[in-house]
């Protein structure tokens, strides 16, 4: 299934990638796919923004902005006057 | 912060009902899973003792690990340890609690409680390098958005293999030489997942029903001069959007219209409401006015749906939040002067 922006900000710099897999292999929706040593965004649309392969990639090729995609926790942060601090409230 | 329910845990530890002490350098975990873990498991999920769902932190032996067993990292939620060593029993692995203030592994890696920076204050803290041989750690690949593999590496000498994303496929995992199938790197969130987090939304709207339903009964009371069936019947349409926002719309999430969860929990709450509606027939601008509250309570809980699923993300959520509400607060408005109205003409 697909959400609203879903995988807008993700951006991979190709020319930095040295095709380890990484991402390929952490990215719970199957974004990624290494292609002749290069990872390429194969299904953007099925990004969550968990940045799980940004957080794993050596190269740092990969920028992407993240937080939870709760509306919950985004309308808490409006009512504590905090536009940018959604913070998942788990604990 | 303010407390935003999502289903997980925090507070202080709990011992495991089946750890037993051996000599050794860790505790033995057992892989049975008791009926009182199960029992505590429902609880939690509806809410109840959910800040004291905690195992102790740090290493623990299943079966009778060698230096060549492997080592599985996990979550102190307990629900998430209890779900791993159900799968694990016959087996003989090393079992890494990370301390993540008993949230679970997801939940915990956003926040980065369960990251490289604790998994390697764990590793060090076990002496795990003089346990086993092998320089392997298998974690559960929802851990990802909080380890970054590369650098546990260069901090223990540890290379760091994903592991299945659900425990169930942990021993199909661990026979296929740690492989995962990309399968297992998928997150499914089949409708089982999603019915599951149902006591989850219908939890977190309890307290304004019940203020809801009592301002019913007030408004009854006061147009009929006594109380009667019909605040029965008056309840039954926002029951209804409970059920349709709380229940249906996770169940039925693929199938209803629109990617705005405010407007899927708006579709399946207009056709409970109405269903309700025509069943139990009132005056016609009571009955409009609850169909714009109910419709609005149906659609409020398909919008906190969000934070339950698995492929949200937080600019989407953040846009839908605000296109939104202000349409769900100004029909529930309009609605409740309806409903006040109608009790008086
Ligand atoms: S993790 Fe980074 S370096 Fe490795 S394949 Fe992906 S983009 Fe390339
Ligand atoms: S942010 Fe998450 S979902 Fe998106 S490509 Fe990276 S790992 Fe996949």
């Amino acid at each position: 299934m697909q959400y609203l922006l879903s995988g807008d900000s993700l951006v991979l710099d190709q020319a930095l990638c040295n095709g380890c897999g990484r991402c390929e292999e952490v990215c719970p929706h199957a974004v990624y796919s290494v292609v002749n040593r290069k990872a390429v965004v194969a299904n953007r649309g099925n990004c969550m923004q968990c940045g799980a392969c940004r957080m794993n990639c050596p190269a740092g090729a990969i920028a992407v902005s993240t937080g939870v995609g709760c509306a919950a926790a985004i309308i808490g942060a409006m009512r504590r006057g905090d536009g940018g601090g959604a913070s998942c409230d788990c604990a | 912060m303010d407390k935003v329910s999502c289903g997980c845990g925090g507070g202080s530890p709990v011992q495991l009902t089946h750890i037993e002490m051996q000599a050794g350098p860790a505790p033995v975990l057992s892989t049975v899973v008791m009926w009182r873990d199960v029992l505590g498991g429902w609880r939690v999920r509806w809410g109840m003792g959910r800040m004291r769902y905690r195992v102790a932190p740090g290493l623990y032996r299943v079966g009778e690990p060698d230096k060549q067993s492997p080592v599985l990292v996990t979550a102190n939620y307990k629900l998430t340890v209890d779900a791993v060593r159900r799968e694990l029993a016959g087996l003989s692995v090393w079992l890494l609690v990370l301390d993540t203030k008993g949230v679970n592994v997801w939940c915990a890696a956003g926040k980065g409680t369960f990251g490289t920076a604790e998994l390697v204050r764990r590793v060090e803290a076990a002496n795990l390098a003089g346990v086993v041989e092998h320089r392997n750690l298998i974690v559960p690949q929802l851990g990802a958005t909080g380890v970054a593999a590369h650098e546990v590496k260069r901090s223990t000498g540890f290379t760091v293999r994903y592991g299945p994303v659900r425990a169930g496929d942990i021993r199909a995992y661990l026979a296929g030489g740690m492989k995962a199938t990309p399968a297992m790197r998928r997150i499914a969130f089949g409708w089982k997942d999603r019915l599951i987090l149902a006591p989850v939304e219908v939890v977190g709207v309890l307290k304004p029903a019940i203020v809801i339903l009592a301002a019913l009964t007030v408004l009854d009371v006061l147009r009929y001069r006594s109380l009667s069936w019909r605040v029965a019947a008056d309840f039954a349409p926002f029951l209804a959007a409970m059920f349709a926002g709380g229940v249906l719309t996770p169940l039925l999430l693929p199938w209803l219209p629109s990617r705005v969860f405010a407007i899927k929990g708006a579709v399946a709450g207009a056709v409970c409401v109405a269903a309700a509606l025509i069943a139990l027939p009132g005056g016609a601008i009571a009955a409009a006015g609850t169909a714009l509250v109910a419709i609005a309570i149906a659609s409020y809980m398909g919008m906190m749906f969000t934070g339950s699923t698995t492929f949200t993300n937080f600019a989407g959520a953040r846009l839908e939040v605000r296109r939104a509400l202000p349409p769900i607060v100004v029909a529930a408005a309009l609605g409740a002067v309806l409903r006040v109205a109608a009790a008086f003409v």
